[in-house]
């Protein structure tokens, strides 16, 4: 198993009582709440640990892609992405991002990826994503064409990386006489690794198995037993289409505070991860699912399952639900075995700064995981090969 | 209130049709919320004309049909529809996006239409006027700004829940909705251009409280389409022909019959 530490970059000196006045985080929370005084400050700390990170025996460091909103700071992925590539010796670098259908020109993005892939000497790893509901709204791009722009713009990078340019893209919503892109990918047979994060869509699942494709899935922040049916999903659909689906083909990004204690771990991290849970991921059902970014099929569920319990999340109900962990490390190497035992994912990114989390209980956070987690669970792994 | 209902095949689109009366023609194209249901304006309308209110492709129970990516693709599919029906002398009749597809219409072909009314259209913008984010509210804050009249609002959100079956039906509208006027929103940039090609006599209603499309763009309409007529309804929200159905039936009768004599 790998081990890969994922910033979300949050403005973590949010004032948390914006919700007395608004409803989200996202969208219409008005940017005068950012002070780019402080904003400076969280950049190059987070930038920090992100670095620290490769000094601490991390596989990978992940950045991610969001817009308009006080969850994430990070809107062009790639400007991180390439900060940390030259300050960064052994990790990979993922970018988690980029969000294909906001984009007008999904060529940037071949562009972007094929650069710090050059520039790290095939470091990379390259992320697609349909974007979160919220940025249909901020970035005026119609949701009912999500699915459709997202497959053109990834077959146009694709067809970008793999086939000898110049050559012609003939799509619906995209059109190029001249796909040309300079540089080429270093990881060049035939192209970067491929990441698809999602929140749980079987559609996803189905495409991103296809033989032709056998794409990494990445379930965010779901509660175990979700991540657990789709990983199911990946590897059932793996055998219709007849192969066996590897560990590096599934992964799990997920929140998680390791301390001295249970005790410590849990009273540490409370009030943290309860404002990433009721601030920061503050959005209305209008915000998360616009029409036509999920099936119609998959909205009748979802306004069913909010209508039956639309329950405040708390520290305890995620930590009961396997969506955070949390607690001394053996209570994390013990629930983070039995997880991937049962599960057999490959990845496992760790949200270890999260909401308000500051910077030294990150730096703990970060130190107990890698020297008291990771390599017993890697240990267990060696000893499962030998 | 005993209407025919009745499935045709069209360019190769299945639709639902619900008719009902006898006169002229009178062809009613419904706005965001479909037309699952016969209303009471339409069998008022149905008492002096042939009224037929088809659910848009995409909408209701109507295929939702691979072709289907915008109002351009929405108006030809109708002038294919008033040929195969053999329709002819035809008052047509839309409200809010429903309004927008009869001017993408009228600009194109108007050789089979007598009369035109919009009903708070969308589909033109006036610099400055802000349009409501139907797609940002919630279903209180819809049902609210919708009417004037909060009792309507009211009736609307005391009803019970949605079943599955019309759950998805509220679904596939929004999305065809979205699909049609998301993004630039509510708008045809190249509409107003060619609205002076309007040849019929026309009607265009709006409610003086409407908060999704505001009168503010109840002048630009008129001032673009030259053989126009704007009439005004007082306390009254986005939906004249549900909130005031009884000045809305009397306004669209006397027109009709003033233009058509």
């Amino acid at each position: 198993m790998k081990f890969y530490f994922m910033h979300l970059m949050p403005y973590a000196d949010l004032d948390l009582s914006y919700d007395e006045k608004h409803n989200s985080a996202w969208v219409t929370l008005p940017n005068t709440y950012y002070d780019p005084r402080k904003g400076h400050q969280l950049y190059n700390r987070y930038l920090d640990e992100l670095e620290y990170a490769d000094q601490l025996g991390f596989d990978g460091i992940c950045v991610n892609e969001h817009h308009s909103n006080a969850y994430g700071l990070m809107p062009i992925p790639g400007v991180m992405a390439g900060a940390l590539a030259r300050r960064t010796k052994n990790v990979k670098i993922a970018i988690l991002g980029r969000a294909l259908p906001l984009l007008n020109n999904p060529l940037t993005v071949a562009e972007e990826f094929a650069m710090v892939d050059n520039i790290t000497g095939g470091r990379l790893i390259a992320g697609m994503v349909r974007g979160i509901g919220a940025e249909y709204h901020s970035w005026g791009v119609n949701p009912a064409f999500s699915h459709e722009r997202f497959q053109e713009a990834h077959d146009l990078i694709l067809q970008a990386w793999t086939q000898p340019g110049p050559s012609v893209f003939e799509g619906k919503h995209y059109n190029f006489d001249y796909v040309n892109v300079w540089p080429r990918v270093y990881q060049d047979n035939p192209h970067p690794p491929i990441w698809i994060p999602s929140q749980g869509s079987s559609e996803t699942i189905e495409w991103a198995a296809h033989p032709d494709r056998k794409y990494t899935y990445l379930q965010t922040f779901a509660s175990v037993s979700i991540v657990a049916r789709y990983m199911k999903m990946y590897k059932d659909v793996a055998a219709g289409y007849g192969y066996e689906a590897t560990p590096e083909q599934l992964g799990w990004s997920l929140p998680l505070y390791v301390a001295e204690t249970d005790e410590i771990a849990r009273r540490e991290a409370k009030e943290h991860i309860e404002a990433f849970l009721q601030k920061f991921l503050r959005m209305p059902m209008e915000m998360l699912l616009p029409p036509g970014y999920t099936s119609v099929k998959s909205m009748v569920g979802a306004m069913s399952a909010k209508a039956g319990h639309a329950m405040k999340q708390t520290i305890d109900s995620v930590i009961e639900e396997g969506k955070f962990i949390c607690g001394s490390p053996a209570t994390v190497r013990e629930k983070l075995e039995e997880y991937q035992s049962q599960i057999g994912f490959g990845h496992l990114l760790t949200l270890l700064q999260f909401g308000t989390l500051p910077a030294e209980l990150t730096r703990k956070n970060m130190e107990i995981y890698s020297k008291e987690v990771m390599p017993y669970l890697r240990s267990v792994a060696a000893g499962k090969a030998a | 209130m005993s209407f025919a209902e009745s499935f045709e095949t069209i360019s190769g689109t299945k639709i639902r049709i619900m008719r009902k009366g006898k006169g002229s023609p009178l062809l009613f194209l419904h706005g965001a919320s479909g037309a699952s249901h016969w209303l009471p304006f339409m069998e008022k309308l149905s008492e002096t004309h042939a009224v037929i209110v088809p659910e848009h492709p995409g909408f209701g129970v109507s295929d939702n049909p691979e072709w289907l990516d915008n109002i351009s693709d929405l108006a030809f599919f109708y002038l294919d529809f008033l040929d195969h029906l053999g329709l002819d002398g035809v008052n047509l009749v839309g409200t809010s996006i429903g309004g927008w597809l009869a001017a993408e219409i009228a600009i194109r072909n108007a050789t089979k239409l007598a009369s035109l009314t919009v009903v708070a259209p969308a589909g033109i913008r006036v610099k400055g006027v802000r349009k409501g984010d139907v797609f940002m509210w919630s279903p209180e804050e819809t049902a609210r700004n919708l009417f004037h009249d909060q009792a309507f609002a009211e009736a609307m959100l005391a009803a019970p829940p949605p079943s599955k079956e019309a759950m998805e039906i509220l679904l596939r509208n929004k999305l065809t909705f979205a699909k049609l006027a998301w993004e630039p929103r509510f708008l045809n940039p190249d509409l107003h251009k060619w609205l002076h090609r309007i040849p019929v006599p026309t009607l265009i209603v709006w409610g003086d409280d409407d908060k999704a499309m505001p009168v503010g763009y109840a002048p630009a309409w008129r001032d673009l389409i030259a053989n126009s007529r704007l009439e005004i309804i007082e306390n009254c929200g986005h939906a004249p022909q549900i909130e005031k159905a009884d000045r809305f039936v009397e306004l669209v009768n006397g027109f009709i019959g003033e233009v058509t004599r």
